[in-house]
């Protein structure tokens, strides 16, 4: 019998065309628009350069070294002129006045400003005062200004070696104070692990939104057509019929996720085949704690209306501590403590360690047993709640 | 013995006495109507009846088996007066469905299916999702759903609130067809002249009380409109009866109750004869259920 409303409840799902969309279609869509921008695919052209503008009032061969060290920055994208007047109108090379304007639009970050007797500044470690560069920023991007001054210094260490006439080194690292190399230790394998991050908190985030608004939305529904009271008259009970509804919310939730993922392997490159097993676990453990975080809501609200407006309060607030918008790790210690108190939190800590950190299966035991303690918990209190629809 | 038996039921919601008290009996393939006002306690009735509600005082017994609440009634089919169904699921999944609810198994559900889609008019229509149905069609597979699995004691909530005449009309020819085969019936309607049509007792409940029960001719003497109203509909409209007359209608109409047609009815007519009143049309009836429901329960509106 129980078997019986799980397949019920795909049958109606399959001739339900709005809700098959939101169920896979836009968690998908919204998926690829967060990995394309953030993951790196698609954006060969650099979209997380630092927009600057640079204009050279030294003009001399030491200021052009430095001009062309800057261009040469692949973290940067440089203007060294005004944007086009129209077709065939070239801009004009910029000037102290134009570049200032240009940050005041927007239009870039930061302008480097290097005036006349700057090429005497660079290296030079004499006593007395020295021509310096000016950056003209936007004080609303604070951080720019200071990746741009870092950069700078790095531009200028190449712009000297360049002119250097007495025993250039050979390279960059041979000229730093303390020499040091970049080693990744995740991920060197994949496209970009931030595939993987945006695979499993989208999935996350959209399972907990069919979860609660759909899946127990058909709860209240069942309530208010009387299928409910039909239901409850026949033999098969409130814990029956609970145990029905979170098997089918969770079969749906599952899906969700296996569709998520696999999308992202074919698309995105996102190693799915090779860490299947831990996929599996998470997957299976996550989806049964959202069907009941789902079964929860739906009980406690009495209409569709408090169904909504609960779900999305409390999805939008656990994914938003819960480091599906903003990863975890790059909170504070005291937020990230915090943010635990969402299944949801301990579900992406688990996708994390199978597909960023490649961890041991053994590793996932704390993240499962705390999945299963919220499973356990929110099935005892939607059969709580659930009382009140019981013998009156 | 009755297949029904309901002894001083009582139930109480906060500040609100639902049932007080009520007793009633229903007998094997009697059709015992079920009326009130709104909030009289017939929806509370029939939930506990279907062990929905668990009643503070009194006792529900089927087949002179007590009934307790929750307790599963396997000789019990329910018809909600929603059209309780699953709107994406076809005509036969929502029928295998509440078969399998209430114990149907295999090849038995397969063929109760079968006979529902025969009997309820819908065969062509097996495959096809409620959502599309009308409303009438609705109302047929409601009914079906709870009788499928054979019930011997059937409760029906309104079952033919709106739909038009001709579904009215084969949702009461279903009926009839379960009374043939034995099944023993409580409705609950607000259409008093299909109760009074269709019903061989009915029950008048208000307060959570059986205020009135019987025959259409036993309620009419219980509510004292024993006798026949005369009516009389007169070519010009008048502002002053004659003497035993009341006005309806604005003065196009006048009523009297008589006892005796043969001996008050002539004496009637000459009055209007010497008044002056010219009479176009006469009818002489018993009170009607409405007159009756009307003169137990009053005529304030209820919530």
């Amino acid at each position: 019998m129980i078997l019986m409303f799980v397949r019920n409840y795909w049958a109606q799902l399959s001739r339900d065309r709005p809700a098959q969309v939101l169920a896979f279609v836009v968690p998908v869509v919204f998926f690829s628009i967060f990995a394309i921008i953030f993951g790196g695919k698609g954006v060969v052209d650099g979209t997380s350069r630092v927009n600057v503008g640079l204009v050279d009032e030294s003009n001399t061969e030491r200021s052009q070294a430095i001009v062309s060290a800057l261009q040469g920055d692949s973290s940067l994208r440089v203007r060294t002129a005004t944007p086009p007047n129209g077709p065939g109108k070239p801009g004009t090379p910029l000037t102290r006045e134009a570049a200032e304007q240009m940050v005041q639009r927007g239009d870039i970050t930061v302008a480097v400003v290097l005036p006349a007797g700057v090429e005497w500044s660079l290296m030079s470690f004499a006593p007395g005062e020295r021509v310096k560069a000016v950056l003209l920023y936007d004080p609303g991007d604070p951080v720019g200004v200071r990746v741009v001054g870092g950069l700078l210094q790095r531009a200028a260490i190449r712009a000297h070696a360049s002119v250097s006439t007495n025993g250039a080194p050979a390279t960059f690292n041979e000229m730093l104070p303390l020499p040091f190399e970049d080693r990744a230790v995740m991920g060197q394998k994949r496209t970009s692990p931030m595939i993987a991050f945006y695979a499993a908190s989208i999935a996350v985030l959209f399972i907990m939104f069919s979860a609660t608004a759909g899946g127990g939305g058909a709860l209240i529904e069942e309530n208010e057509s009387g299928t409910l009271e039909r239901v409850l008259t026949s033999g098969l009970g409130m814990n029956g019929l609970l145990l029905a509804k979170w098997l089918s919310i969770s079969s749906l939730c599952v899906v969700q996720i296996v569709t998520m993922f696999v999308w992202g392997a074919v698309v995105f490159g996102l190693p799915l085949a090779s860490h299947l097993m831990g996929f599996a676990i998470m997957t299976v453990f996550t989806a049964g704690a959202a069907a009941a975080f789902g079964l929860v809501i739906a009980t406690l609200s009495r209409t569709r209306q408090q169904l909504t407006g609960l779900a999305n309060l409390l999805v939008l607030g656990l994914n938003a501590i819960g480091g599906s918008m903003f990863p975890r790790f790059l909170m504070s210690e005291s937020l990230q403590k915090f943010s635990l108190v969402g299944f949801n939190a301990w579900a992406l800590d688990g996708y994390l360690k199978v597909f960023w950190r490649e961890e041991p299966l053994a590793s996932l035991a704390p993240q499962v047993a705390a999945l299963i303690f919220f499973t356990l918990l929110f099935l005892f209190l939607a059969r709580r709640f659930a009382s009140r629809w019981e013998t009156a | 013995m009755a297949v029904l038996e309901i002894r001083e039921a009582r139930k109480r919601f906060g500040a609100t006495q639902a049932l007080d008290g009520l007793s009633l009996s229903l007998g094997q393939g009697e059709m015992l109507g079920l009326l009130g006002p709104n909030g009289a306690g017939k929806t509370t009735l029939i939930r506990a009846i279907a062990g929905r509600v668990r009643l503070d005082g009194g006792t529900v017994s089927v087949h002179g088996r007590t009934l307790t609440a929750g307790a599963a009634r396997p000789d019990l089919g329910v018809v909600p007066q929603e059209n309780a169904l699953y709107p994406l699921l076809t005509a036969r999944e929502n029928l295998e469905t509440f078969g399998r609810l209430n114990g149907l198994e295999d090849k038995h559900l397969r063929e109760r299916a079968a006979w529902a889609l025969e009997w309820t008019g819908l065969a062509d229509r097996a495959k096809s999702v409620v959502r599309d149905f009308s409303g009438g069609m609705k109302r047929r597979l409601n009914l079906a759903c709870g009788v499928l699995h054979e019930p011997k004691l059937v409760l029906l909530d309104e079952p033919t609130v709106g739909v038009d005449p001709q579904s009215r009309e084969k949702i009461y020819d279903m009926l009839s067809a379960l009374r043939a085969d034995g099944a023993s019936l409580l409705l609950t309607t607000h259409y008093l002249e299909e109760a009074e049509a269709r019903c061989e007792r009915i029950v008048v409940i208000d307060h959570g009380r059986a205020i009135a029960a019987g025959t259409l001719p036993e309620l009419v003497t219980q509510a004292g409109l024993a006798g026949r109203v005369v009516r009389v509909r007169l070519e010009r409209p008048t502002a002053s009866p004659p003497a035993g007359f009341r006005t309806e209608n604005e003065g196009s109409i006048l009523a009297a109750n008589i006892h005796d047609v043969g001996a008050e009815l002539p004496g009637l007519i000459t009055r209007l004869q010497q008044a002056g009143l010219g009479v176009r049309d006469l009818e002489v009836r018993t009170a009607s259920l409405q007159a009756v429901f009307l003169e137990l329960t009053g005529k304030e509106l209820r919530e």
